[in-house]
């Protein structure tokens, strides 16, 4: 951005006008659904497989191949549609897009143009913004053409006819930030309808961009495609160069540099976007109706079923956990940033009645286990410790057999598969020892030589006491109920200090 | 001088990525004037008060099961194409879909 702009809030002012400029952008998202077959054929979906290991007649395009529609994708595009709240249409069909490319083997996609299965629908922003969905569709993926090895293409169709719903949204987002948090707002929901991983490294998100930008509270300006964003960060960069890029073609006057309508790709390496070609009208796609596909009926009774399998959403289980069950926002982000994690902690909570313990033990204790690469374990219900192990846990700690200290490490020994909480502490002897006795006879050793230490307690600093705690925990190996300890410790300080017959 | 009917036929050579000579754009022109004409006459036909066709053959509801079946050998399906690589399909330089 020149010196000529400088950002005020979500306006891009121009120091030489005083013009208030603001963005319109509109994101296309491609998301990939998580079944285990291609959308029209039985081909297996398989990130990383050897090229061209993946596809059959129908996925290649051969004369006399007939698509035929699978029924979960039809279900995970309908759960996603009512997770934004999206109008299901009663009846749907596909319709064939043209377009001419090495990918595209049938020289035409498989796609939805005037009766998709959804519309409306959309997404709040934190702002209290309100995003409008135009429309949800289905449609096959592209293969994939290589362009980086050596003086030929390379073609790979593994991908093609893998299904992808594709979500328009209306251009109701004005800024970088604002596409990135609707991004981030519609794979949680993508991941949360069970509809796809929505990982952007593996390929199942993709986005396309459209902006255009106008002085506030004028009329919409000619808007430019942007294509090529494989991940957040490149969304945010090429909006941060695309609108100051348009409001100074504007500001300068110079009709040469007026933006026009096009399609444009994102350069990640240089931070810019550059004219690939002068967009495609939809009447060159020459859409026509798939006639090797039947019309569906999207039943009421379907569509409910789908209804069914859908969880709660983030949103509303974020809200959740800090009114009803007292969590932090903190907290509860962690606990949502998956569907198996908050199914997860609330099954724990459940079991446990400790909504509060089992945050801290899912969000802190078990997120590091699942972080260590040693655990190997890609997500919590990959790990050999399920939620009613770690309710177990729980109510140890809570009814006093273990110490937390001890809670740690039997949940270390759980993670390495070593068995149940019980038999990890009945056979380790982690027992945390209430014995008057034992624990009196830890804390006089652990006073012998720490003169000081009795001495600032009487004079009041009770914290002091902490460094006799360890010693006796040390001693104890661990297993000493620590407040106990401490209550023994206070007192025989306090009787030391009765006057000697 | 512009002429619409030899325009229609350049664009659409060119989304098709097919290469006309001029003699074959003045050979192709009256030939989609001719099919442009009878598809005029078709869209004067009063069709408001009709439900969009969605299929010819009346059938509804195909869905398959989300079940994987094989696919086809890598080599059986290359030994189609022209020219193969290392399990690629080899095809001339294509970047970005520029034109």
């Amino acid at each position: 951005m020149s010196e000529a702009l400088c950002r005020e809030g979500a306006a891009w002012v121009s120091a030489v006008t005083g013009t208030r400029w603001v963005g319109v952008i509109g994101l296309e998202v491609h998301a990939q659904l998580a079944t285990n077959s291609k959308l029209f054929c039985s081909c297996e979906v398989r990130f990383g497989a050897p090229p061209n290991s993946l596809t059959c007649p129908v996925c290649t395009g051969q004369p006399g191949s007939l698509p035929v529609l699978n029924a979960a994708a039809l279900g995970l595009a309908v759960r996603t549609a009512l997770a934004v709240g999206a109008d299901v249409a009663a009846e749907s069909k596909f319709d064939r897009k043209h377009y001419f490319y090495c990918d595209i083997p049938k020289n035409y996609q498989i796609s939805q143009y005037d009766r998709p299965f959804c519309t409306g629908g959309g997404i709040r922003l934190a702002s209290g913004r309100f995003v409008r969905l135009t429309r949800i569709h289905l449609e096959e993926d592209a293969g994939k053409a290589i362009h980086d090895r050596g003086e030929h293409t390379l073609v790979d169709l593994n991908r093609a006819g893998v299904a992808l719903i594709e979500s328009v949204s209306e251009a109701d987002l004005e800024t970088p930030e604002e596409a990135v948090e609707y991004l981030e707002a519609l794979k949680e929901i993508i991941r949360y309808a069970g509809a796809g991983e929505a990982d952007m490294e593996k390929g199942q998100l993709r986005c396309d961009v459209n902006v255009s930008v106008r002085p506030e509270g004028e009329a919409w300006r000619t808007k430019v495609e942007i294509k090529n964003l494989n991940s957040f960060r490149h969304v945010r960069e090429a909006l941060e160069y695309e609108i100051p890029r348009q409001i100074e073609a504007y500001e300068s006057g110079e009709s040469a540099r007026l933006p026009r309508q096009e399609t444009r790709l994102f350069d990640a390496s240089a931070g810019v976007t550059r004219t690939m070609r002068t967009k495609e009208e939809a009447r060159d796609y020459r859409y026509f109706t798939e006639p090797d596909l039947p019309p569906i009926t999207l039943t009421e009774a379907f569509v409910e079923r789908q209804r069914g399998l859908l969880c709660e959403l983030p949103q509303a289980r974020r809200r959740r956990y800090r009114e009803e069950l007292g969590l932090s926002e903190y907290d509860a982000r962690v606990l949502t940033g998956t569907r198996e994690v908050a199914d997860y902690f609330e099954a724990v909570a459940r079991l446990c009645g400790r909504p509060k313990e089992a945050a801290n033990w899912v969000a802190n204790d078990l997120s590091r286990a699942l972080a260590d690469p040693e655990v190997a374990a890609g997500s919590i219900d990959e790990l050999p410790v399920k939620p009613f192990d770690l309710a177990e846990l729980i109510e140890l700690v809570a009814a006093g057999t273990i110490n937390t200290t001890g809670a740690r490490e039997v949940l270390g020994l759980m993670v390495a598969g070593s068995g149940s909480p019980r038999e990890i502490v009945a056979e380790r002897g982690l027992e945390q020892v209430d014995d008057e006795a034992s624990l009196e006879a830890w804390c006089r050793e652990a006073l012998e030589g720490r003169e000081q230490v009795a001495a600032d307690v009487r004079a009041g600093r009770t914290k002091a006491i902490g460094a006799v705690v360890g010693p006796v925990m040390k001693a104890s190996g661990g297993k000493a109920n620590p407040q106990r300890v401490r209550e023994i410790l206070l007192r025989l300080i306090a009787e030391d200090d009765q006057p000697r017959p | 001088m512009t002429d619409p009917e030899r325009d229609l036929v350049r664009h659409t050579a060119a989304l098709a990525r097919l290469e006309l000579d001029e003699a074959e754009v003045d050979r192709l022109a009256p030939q989609f004037a001719a099919i442009l004409r009878h598809f005029r006459v078709l869209e004067s036909v009063e069709v408001d008060d009709a439900e969009p066709m969605t299929g010819a053959s009346g059938v509804r509801d195909v869905l398959r099961a989300d079940e994987v079946r094989p696919s086809l050998a890598p080599d059986a399906v290359l030994g189609n194409a022209p020219r193969s690589s290392d399990g690629f399909y080899v095809v001339p330089k294509t970047v970005g879909g520029e034109e």
